[in-house]
């Protein structure tokens, strides 16, 4: 069932994050490669030729692209261990809509706190705060999203969670003061050895994103 | 053993018409629902609250929202004849062409139907982009579900249809004869029992994009 399992990937990135995750609750080895994004090697090239993007994971020599995508995938071939995606159709669709929520919303509006400034970055601000609350209501009073058990919308949203950092200090709010039980939810699925080892410090994505600003040009 | 199944959609919907089609090929019956998105019901935003859109099924009381997990919810649901095959491989290709068509190919259509000058320059060059990749993954291929109908044809199934409509109102041809895979797939798709007599009248059609054209594109 294992094979070959590699995941081109790059450290900072809040999908390669999610199936980082994956892969560490089914317990796969695999092997992690670094990618460049100014120099992308061959390999990425020719298994992701439409997006040229990563995470993508390869399988026995297939590619499989898209972290979400990644995420069912590893679930579906590692199917005799923690699940991801409960049994119950209405329960996965619930699970599948708001992960959809989350690619949907979170990442652009992150970017928006920071990388511009003023009245731009103050609506980007409001919005992610509204969405973030609207997933702590969804979240109510349960452990995880996925209810007693951490499941699909806790990998594809806690990845999100060491970038906040950056957000707040660029955009000078505390997600905490806001969203209260959705910190208190990150915090706890920190606890798992899963979800530590594959997120990135919190401190590391802040000097990366001030570099990246340099780089761009960006104030 | 009654069964609540409600499809909330419009008539015009390409996004509504993937469940339809869905329900048709599980031979599946339910209750159909006519939205007027300028006065949307009360139900509709009881059920679909976040994004206050169509389509929405309603099953046994349980609403779900956001087509491509609709389609997804009813594989789950109803097993007969399946629009996602048994291998993880081939599901997620599907799911991925299923993304590409509405993360690369939606906007990109949107941008051509409704810009000009340098911003309809930029936005066909894009969908020439998108359309190479699209016409490389039916290479050795009926239909993009492989030898049978998938999730990646009802999400595409769109352009069978809507792509004349666009070329149509606007005089620009969208879908030329450099992409004869995807074009022999536009009339096949049409073909199939199941979609062939599914499309909304062609002439309320026109009407509605010929009027959204103009908006966008004010005489001058």
């Amino acid at each position: 069932m294992e094979g070959e399992v590699v995941l081109l990937d790059f450290w900072p990135s809040m999908f390669g994050m999610r199936t980082r995750i994956a892969l560490a609750e089914k317990q796969i080895k695999y092997e992690y490669r670094e990618e460049d994004l100014r120099n992308k090697s061959a390999l990425l090239l020719q298994m992701n030729p439409v997006h040229k993007k990563i995470p993508v994971l390869i399988h026995n020599g297939k590619p499989i692209c898209e972290s979400l995508i990644q995420v069912q995938y590893i679930d579906e071939v590692w199917n005799d261990r923690a699940p991801l995606l409960p049994p119950n159709p209405y329960q996965r669709a619930t699970a599948r809509f708001w992960a959809d929520f989350v690619d949907k919303k979170i990442y652009d509006l992150g970017a928006k706190v920071w990388r511009t400034k003023g009245e731009e970055q103050e609506a980007a601000k409001k919005e992610l705060i509204e969405c973030l609350k609207l997933l702590e209501g969804q979240l109510g009073d349960n452990p995880y999203f996925g209810g007693k058990d951490f499941g699909f919308v806790d990998v594809a949203l806690v990845p999100f969670y060491c970038w906040f950092y950056t957000y707040e200090k660029f955009g000078s709010f505390s997600i905490e003061a806001e969203c209260p039980k959705l910190i208190a939810w990150a915090k706890r699925c920190m606890q798992k050895e899963s979800v530590a080892k594959s997120l990135a410090d919190q401190e590391k994505i802040y000097d990366f994103v001030l570099h990246l600003k340099k780089a761009l040009g960006i104030e | 053993m009654a069964e609540e199944v409600k499809l909330f959609k419009t008539w015009s919907s390409r996004f509504s018409l993937r469940v339809v089609w869905a329900f048709k090929i599980k031979g599946i019956d339910y209750e159909s629902i006519d939205e007027d998105l300028s006065n949307k019901s009360d139900l509709l935003l009881h059920y679909n609250p976040v994004y206050k859109k169509v389509p929405v099924l309603v099953h046994n009381g349980n609403p779900i929202s956001e087509s491509t997990v609709i389609l997804e919810y009813i594989d789950d649901t109803w097993k007969q004849n399946p629009l996602l095959p048994e291998d993880p491989v081939e599901r997620a290709r599907q799911r991925f062409w299923a993304k590409f068509n509405e993360e690369n190919l939606l906007p990109t259509i949107w941008a051509i139907f409704t810009t000009e000058g340098k911003d309809l320059e930029e936005a066909m060059a894009a969908w020439v982009e998108n359309l190479k990749f699209v016409e490389e993954e039916l290479k050795g291929k009926k239909l993009f579900g492989g030898e049978k109908l998938g999730v990646a044809d009802l999400v595409f199934g769109w352009l069978a249809n809507l792509i004349g409509i666009f070329e149509e109102v606007s005089g620009l041809k969208i879908v030329d004869e450099r992409y004869p895979l995807l074009l022999t797939w536009m009339q096949v798709f049409s073909e199939l029992p199941v979609i062939k007599e599914t499309w909304p009248p062609h002439d309320k059609m026109i009407t509605k994009y010929q009027a959204l054209y103009e908006k966008y594109h004010p005489a001058k």
